[in-house]
């Protein structure tokens, strides 16, 4: 690791005002990434701002219509959280299925989105429901929200507070994890969501996407069989080591059709 | 920086710098080295501890964060002279162990496992699925999967 300033932020505030005074700031929040990322020296910031002091960042609500997740809330707290159980059990069982128990422990809702690492698990779910993102600065939503590899609408200095997420009437995710990582090498989220169907793939592309034609087919019959015969070109996906552009196509089929088996 | 640290129980404080990592501090500065640095890129599990009560890698936090912090390790888990933890006793008892290099983490994991499973039945699926983050590359597993049951029901008073 390259030196660094460290810096524990107790507000939203201090930490803001600590991205601005620092040369090449770096926010971390569970670290899960970054530390990896700093040990490897593939980043050298000249700070480190700790979130881990804020506590308003930190908490689960449900109002009315919506599971509201603050962005420092853990996944394993997302897994276990009675309340996300009941309203939207799909994003409890897929925050179960991040990493490992050490590393749902420290890794955060905020951390995953806002470096939207394309086989990241949680843009599935964002999108998926039609999710609604609060940060520092704007409320987007999560359709707009991630706009390629790790890249996302954030600015500079800008931070994730919290994410809004609509109960859906129905919904699941199916997700083909690396044996050795546990990142989706593919994963499909599919809701029944008021506004209608949604189908998120995750860790097939640059970054998340949905696939109108499923989302079509499926709101004229909610069956896998409706979409059996749907597929998603290869060209612009993820090929590496772990899957080929067109095994991951051809996992996107099967992974829709399990959440669509899944959500009866 | 100056952190400080409540570790198996006992103040601790000592110099750092920001990059050091938690194992580090833990292993060289405080000499407690039954913390293993397995892979050092977050994936084995040797290196896992409890920080508040919660199962972390080590060699994936720094020093800094562990600042105020309450930690635990395999030092802390049975007295130094006395017998040893039912869950280690267990890992003896079902042959949990071959080099022995994954035992402090595999134990720190079981434990926090039992935790997590309060009061419900730790079946061996669950098991093997709590023990994705941390690897063995001596005992194919049955043993610690069966180990880890054992002590779990001793821990809880049963046989």
């Amino acid at each position: 690791m390259y030196a660094f300033e460290y810096r524990k932020a107790a507000s939203l505030d201090d930490a803001q005002k600590a991205f601005e005074s620092a040369d090449d700031g770096t926010y971390m929040a569970g670290g899960m990434t970054l530390i990896p990322t700093l040990k490897q020296r593939l980043a050298s910031p000249s700070d480190v701002i700790d979130l881990d002091g804020i506590d308003d960042l930190r908490g689960i609500t449900v109002d009315g219509d919506n599971v509201i997740i603050g962005a420092m809330t853990c996944h394993a707290d997302v897994a276990a959280s009675a309340d996300v159980q009941k309203a939207i059990p799909a994003l409890a069982h897929l925050a179960s299925l991040i990493g490992d128990p050490q590393v749902r422990n420290r890794g955060t809702l905020g951390g995953s989105i806002a470096n939207n690492d394309p086989a990241a698990d949680y843009p599935g779910a964002l999108v998926g429901l039609g999710a609604t993102v609060h940060t520092t600065n704007k409320t987007v939503s999560a359709d707009e929200f991630f706009t390629g590899m790790f890249e996302t609408t954030l600015d500079e200095g800008e931070l994730v507070t919290k994410v809004s997420f609509p109960i859906p009437e129905k919904a699941a995710y199916q997700k083909f994890p690396n044996p050795a990582s546990r990142y989706s090498v593919v994963g499909a989220f599919v809701a029944k969501t008021k506004d209608g169907i949604r189908v998120a793939i995750t860790g097939a592309g640059p970054t998340v996407f949905r696939v109108p034609e499923m989302e079509q087919a499926l709101t004229a019959a909610f069956t896998a069989d409706a979409i059996a015969d749907i597929s998603v070109p290869a060209d612009d996906l993820n090929a590496d080591l772990h899957a080929s552009a067109e095994y991951r196509a051809h996992l996107i089929g099967v992974m829709a059709k399990r959440a669509v088996a899944d959500c009866s | 920086m100056q952190i400080s640290v409540t570790i198996n129980g006992k103040q601790e404080s000592g110099e750092v710098e920001p990059r050091t990592l938690l194992v580090e501090f833990i292993r060289y500065q405080l000499g407690l080295t039954g913390t293993h640095v397995g892979c050092d890129t977050s994936q084995c599990g040797a290196c896992t501890i409890h920080m508040n009560g919660k199962s972390v890698k080590a060699c994936t936090l720094l020093a800094a964060q562990a600042d105020g912090q309450d930690i635990q390790t395999i030092e802390g888990v049975a007295p130094a002279a006395g017998p040893l933890h039912p869950m280690q006793e267990a890992f003896r008892d079902n042959h949990g162990l071959q080099c022995g290099f994954c035992t402090p983490g595999m134990i720190m994991s079981a434990l926090a496992m039992v935790e997590r499973h309060k009061g419900e039945d730790l079946d061996e699926q669950t098991i093997r699925e709590e023990l994705e983050g941390n690897l063995c590359r001596c005992t194919g597993y049955h043993g610690i999967v069966k180990a880890i049951a054992a002590g779990a029901k001793a821990m809880q008073g049963g046989s």
